[in-house]
């Protein structure tokens, strides 16, 4: 049974990715010849369109970046060449231990301090660039470099109350905001986000992204109204494990960037994303609310709603709107979050930009058009289109940490393995047991929607 | 040397060939402008004693009556106006401070003018209010920074609130009637607003004048106050409110306390003042129990206690140079909400020079101190309430986007009664029955018609909001409030912009 189409560029594509030819292209900006586009201009917020697609496997089963370039690719007029990206979960399960750093420069000054930076709180492990490939219609790139990292000791003891989780986020906010040229892509454990200016899968073929192995793949095309394009304004938008693709313009963002400023956030890109994912950070990992409150934050239930529910949920949903206010996202949006355990698919309240969303064994795929699912899965379970600010919500039902564990001290070179044909392999025989499994998914499905 | 004669401020202009000599505006004027000659059969005018209230031209049945500024002028100096020599001339003559009614009328920059608004084009779609909800509710009060993980946790758990949210006032539109005390205004007056507040589901203040005892029904959306006088304070009066609001200043005259002449202290004003008949009503500048913000936080935690801790508790101060450190102490004393009372703010009686020179525009006063709570990271702790001259839905808005929660209106409530700015509540004499307590006067304000215009004016009001939220592509005032994206400044310099947080128009994202 054929799991999905691949686009015809991945079959046969033997191509090693060139780490040291790419890295000599590098230097190749620092003689004037290219002007400083690909970090700068920050300083604008650029409304844009989008096309978003979403993988997850439930079981942690991990499987290659073809699927997800596949479907993000049939939604190419949904972007216009000027922003795409992906974000992939258990790709690292070598170094899975290591805080994984993205990171993209313009110059190698900037790479030169914020590595200094990063000397400062933590070991690292490993670094290297991010392989690339030469790809026709993608002439340019920022130094793209990932470093796993481990915190030192001494960062952490300054203040009982600060987390490591904490010190990454500092690390993450200090170098955006403070090293001009430099801009951290990533930041979590064990995954990772590949984004740039081009079309999603020119830059996915770009990254080698089929070289990788992951249970949760995100993917973003972007439709930027104007042509200030850089590679930092592309999406995903990540911090810690975290990954964001969005699809909308939050109309409430002032207030959002302002309540965010409350909690020490930085919100230093001008992006609606980067308020979305501090947001999430903020209620899921800082208030410890579980993904369907934050839900019901970020898309509040109307008040008419509200006051037809039983007395005690009515008071806490009134409660939530009082206290979480400003965290409420106004204004259309179809986004995807992600972290190490979990998918969040999730409309704005009115359902102003569309989202939807199917179910095939232990996958679980979110997508703002239907035909960028069935183009990866023919004949899902069940196919559905959730409503306004009802979350979908995809789980790992095991921890992913537990097989990589071991192999820490396994060779670096390693990274990332790759292997089509057993990911082949592993798709048949997830595919026999998930139609097994399908009848008893349906109940969880109608938990999922809420 | 003779009485230097005021030159006056009105000319009543009278259509002899219109005027059926039907005396209606004889019976009319409270001022006696009007006097009717029985021999020559004719009614005459002394325009020195109009006061430009327009009521007898609203109600000259053959609309023979026009009034019409004076254009009797100096010679053009720069520097002094006309206004300046009269009231020279009349402290001349008397000695006395001059005394004036409502808010500052002079030329100071009014910064809503020069901000605009936001809306949605193509990216991102406006929102139409016929179709989809518009959420005006809001909550004023004291809010926890965080719900505690360990009230929810996990799907499919039950959800319930461990830690109850403090009291709450639910407002159905983010805008209540000002503190306006009976005996400033009369007791129609009262009962339109209370009346008004009650149907459409927000609030209205007593002012310092304690609560008569016809208005004690609407408990449930009376805001009671409690002013540095303490006149009608009583346990009863404290429960009987859905709030209290301690009053510290008043945006038209800060740094200084009030002033009932003893003629509008009738029967039913001593009695809910609980003073005696004719006496006059001094509120004293300060309180005299509140030297330092420690002593605020006594009297604040001693009206909690005194209503078991049901009801919010907020404090009343003016725009000052200082009032963004001086709300971070209020709401560190434990108040649940500021009110800040702007330069414009209005009044039944104050001196003229304090109301023109004291204190500074609302605009700014509400970025400064939404901002500050901000940085101070208390901005949940309290609500805030702007006031002080909102003139249309767009100024109320443009507040709601700088950073306050709600406004109070005072002045716009009380035009919608029929006001007509003459400033000479002070006198107990106005002809629309709304500042003053002769009962041959009062009776012109029909509460229940007063309460619908009042309704009418909250319900258009809202329509307008929503049609502009809706338009910006928000449908939640939440999202709108402290959302200075929304606003853009136009003809403002760059201290003005930093100051009030916002990008010049032109300026994209």
């Amino acid at each position: 049974m054929k799991k999905w189409r691949m686009d015809s560029r991945f079959r046969g594509n033997d191509a090693r990715c060139e780490n040291v030819a790419r890295c000599e292209n590098y230097t190749g900006y620092g003689n004037g010849m290219l002007e400083k586009t690909f970090l700068a201009d920050r300083d604008y917020r650029v409304p844009a369109g989008c096309g978003v697609s979403g993988i997850m496997n439930e079981a942690g089963e991990r499987f290659s970046g073809e699927a997800i370039i596949t479907s993000i690719a049939l939604m190419r007029d949904r972007s216009n060449g000027l922003g795409g990206g992906f974000a992939a979960y258990g790709i690292y399960p070598d170094l899975a231990s290591y805080y994984a750093f993205h990171l993209m420069y313009e110059t190698e000054d900037a790479k030169r301090q914020a590595e200094e930076y990063l000397k400062l709180s933590y070991t690292i492990m490993h670094d290297e660039p991010i392989p690339s490939r030469e790809v026709k219609v993608i002439t340019r790139s920022p130094i793209l470099w990932r470093y796993f990292l481990k915190p030192r000791e001494e960062a952490l003891v300054r203040n009982p109350l600060f987390s490591e989780e904490d010190l990454i986020a500092q690390t993450v906010m200090h170098i955006n905001g403070q090293i001009r040229d430099a801009l951290v892509a990533s930041s979590g454990k064990n995954m990772g986000i590949f984004k740039g200016v081009g079309y999603p899968e020119d830059i996915g073929e770009f990254y080698c992204l089929e070289n990788y192995q992951g249970y949760i793949w995100t993917a973003h095309g972007r439709f930027p109204t104007n042509s200030v394009a850089w590679w930092g304004g592309a999406h995903p938008f990540g911090l810690l494990d975290w990954s964001v693709v969005h699809n909308g313009e939050i109309s409430s963002y002032g207030i959002n960037r302002r309540y965010l400023q409350n909690f020490g956030y930085l919100c230093s890109f001008f992006t609606d994303t980067e308020v979305i994912t501090y947001l999430v950070d903020l209620l899921s990992r800082k208030h410890g609310l579980s993904f369907e409150l934050v839900a019901k934050i970020l898309a509040a239930p109307f008040w008419v709603d509200i006051e037809r529910m039983p007395e005690e949920e009515k008071e806490f949903y009134q409660g939530l709107r009082m206290i979480y206010g400003s965290a409420l996202l106004n204004g259309p949006f179809g986004v995807i979050v992600c972290n190490t355990e979990t998918m969040l698919g999730l409309n704005d309240r009115l359902k102003l930009r569309p989202l939807v969303a199917a179910r095939w064994g232990d996958f679980i795929y979110v997508a703002s058009e239907e035909s960028a699912i069935r183009e990866i899965c023919p004949r899902p379970d069940r196919v559905w289109m959730p409503r306004a600010g009802d979350p979908v919500i995809g789980r790992l039902k095991q921890e992913p940490g537990d097989r990589s564990q071991e192999s820490e001290v396994r060779s670096r070179e390693n990274i990332p393995a790759t292997d089509r044909d057993s990911w082949v392999d592993q798709a048949l025989a997830i595919d026999g047991q998930g139609l097994r499994a399908a009848s008893q998914d349906d109940k969880a499905d109608t938990q999922e929607v809420l | 040397m003779a009485k230097i004669p005021i030159v006056q401020d009105f000319v009543v202009e009278r259509d002899e060939d219109k005027c059926i000599h039907c005396q209606v505006c004889c019976r009319m004027c409270s001022n006696d402008a009007h006097t009717y000659d029985q021999e020559s059969d004719r009614v005459s005018t002394d325009s020195h004693k109009c006061v430009g209230c327009h009521f007898c031209e609203s109600f000259c049945p053959t609309s023979a009556l026009t009034i019409r500024r004076n254009s009797s002028e100096i010679r053009q100096n720069a520097n002094w106006k006309q206004e300046m020599l009269t009231w020279i001339s009349k402290q001349a003559d008397t000695g006395g401070v001059l005394l004036t009614g409502m808010g500052c009328d002079q030329p100071y920059p009014v910064y809503w003018d020069h901000i605009l608004l936001n809306a949605s084009q193509v990216t991102n779609p406006s929102i139409d209010p016929l179709r989809e909800p518009m959420e005006l509710r809001t909550y004023l009060g004291r809010k926890p920074d965080r719900l505690e993980p360990e009230d929810i946790k996990g799907p499919g758990k039950k959800v319930h609130l461990k830690s109850k949210i403090g009291n709450q006032l639910m407002l159905q539109t983010p805008i209540l009637f000002s503190a306006m005390s009976y005996g400033s205004i009369s007791l129609n007056a009262c009962k339109s607003l209370a009346w008004a507040a009650s149907e459409f589901g927000t609030f209205y203040n007593t002012g310092e004048g304690g609560l008569h005892r016809d208005l004690y029904p609407y408990g449930a959306n009376t805001i009671v106050q409690v002013a540095s006088g303490r006149f009608g304070v009583h346990e009863e009066y404290l429960k009987a409110g859905a709030a209290i609001e301690i009053k510290i200043g008043q945006g038209a005259k800060p740094g200084i306390g009030g002033h009932l002449p003893g003629e509008k202290v009738n029967e039913e004003v001593s009695r809910t003042r609980m003073i005696p008949m004719g006496s006059d009503a001094i509120s004293p500048a300060p309180h005299h129990d509140i030297y330092s913000i420690e002593d605020l936080r006594q009297l604040i935690y001693a009206l909690k206690e005194a209503t078991r801790y049901e009801k919010p508790v907020g404090v009343k101060i003016s725009a000052v140079h200082n009032v963004a450190p001086i709300a971070t102490g209020v709401v560190r004393a434990g108040a649940d909400f500021v009110s800040i009372d702007g330069l414009r703010g209005g009044t039944g009686a104050a001196p003229t020079v304090i109301r023109n020179n004291v204190g500074i525009p609302i605009e700014l006063a509400i970025a400064a101190v939404d901002t500050r709570l901000r940085q101070e990271g208390i901005r949940n702790h309290a609500s805030v309430i702007a006031a002080g001259g909102f003139r249309t839905s767009g100024d109320i808005i443009k507040a709601i986007a700088l950073g306050a929660d709600a406004v109070y209106i005072g002045t716009s409530a009380l035009v919608g009664l029929g006001c007509h700015l003459c400033q000479k509540c002070y006198t107990g004499k106005c002809n629309w029955g709304i500042a003053t307590q002769d009962p041959f006067l009062t009776k012109r304000l029909n509460p229940n018609i007063g309460a619908r215009r009042l309704v009418n004016l909250l319900r258009a009001w809202s329509l307008e909001i929503k049609e502009m939220m809706g338009g910006m592509g928000i449908n939640a005032v939440e999202s709108l409030r402290g959302n200075r994206e929304a606003l853009r400044g136009v003809g403002l310099s760059d201290t003005d912009l930093q100051i009030l947080g916002i990008k010049p128009a032109g300026e994209a994202w």
